[in-house]
């Protein structure tokens, strides 16, 4: 590709997809969402903790047997 | 709060919230105006804002203090928006009715900016990302690679590739640039 069609395109572009200005803020006071999220977030156990444990109640339902050798690695 | 920025630091660090909201406060601005430049939608880059600084407060002990917030902040923020580039549909994203830019070139037409729009949205996340920093916001090639944790040639290439991808799709659509 020549440099004059990168010009062109780059130019095309914005004017497509103006720049956006320096000053922008958000339209409210967003702290309290951060907040929120925070409070969330961290109330909520991750995801490959439930697995972890659902798989465990799988094994032990599925194989009696092998709840002896889980209680001895705890 | 009268201290200065490395004790700021130090303190968030160790996970003081505090700190945390004062970190919020001097630097939410910047991060949004970020964020908005890459996902251009007010209301996602509030969205972004809000979960870069959820990230931001999770890697807390993971911050060196002695290389400063706002390139840390930065990189945290261009992942969760281009996390959510992936997440979005092209045509839910890049609004139609963005403003045209001041003196702009009669020439181009509203039907030409319609199809730059589209075929830009067409791209992958990852060159698009790259392109919106360096084309458009014409931002230091050294500040998106840093941004996006890749090196400044790598941010060159995914920039060629862009323009490569942009100018092939034009010609289809009946564009010669």
């Amino acid at each position: 590709m020549k440099p004059h069609d990168e010009d062109r395109i780059k130019r095309m572009l914005q004017e497509a997809l103006p720049p956006i200005e320096d000053q922008v803020e958000p339209t409210r006071d967003l702290w309290p969402a951060v907040l929120r999220k925070l409070d969330q977030k961290s109330g909520a156990p991750p995801w490959f903790d439930l697995a972890l444990a659902a798989g465990l109640l799988g094994l032990t339902a599925f194989f009696p047997a092998s709840i002896p050798v889980l209680l001895y690695y705890l | 709060m009268g201290s200065s920025p490395n004790s700021v630091l130090d303190e968030f660090r160790q996970g003081n919230p505090a700190a945390f909201e004062t970190l919020f406060r001097d630097h939410q601005r910047t991060v949004y105006g970020w964020i908005l430049r890459i996902v251009r939608n007010p209301a996602a880059a509030e969205d972004l804002t809000v979960e870069t600084f959820w990230r931001i407060y999770r890697a807390h002990a993971r911050i060196e203090p002695s290389r400063g917030f706002e390139g840390w902040a930065r990189r945290i923020a261009t992942h969760a928006a281009l996390d959510w580039l992936r997440t979005v549909r092209p045509e839910d994203e890049l609004p139609a009715d963005l403003p045209s830019p001041i003196g702009a070139d009669a020439a181009v037409s509203a039907e030409i900016r319609w199809k730059t729009t589209k075929a830009f949205g067409r791209l992958p996340p990852s060159l698009r990302i790259a392109a919106l920093l360096t084309l458009i916001e014409e931002q230091p090639h050294k500040e998106v690679a840093a941004a996006l944790g890749i090196s400044v040639a790598a941010v060159k290439l995914r920039v060629y590739r862009a323009l490569r991808l942009l100018r092939k799709d034009l010609v289809r659509q009946g564009i010669t640039p």
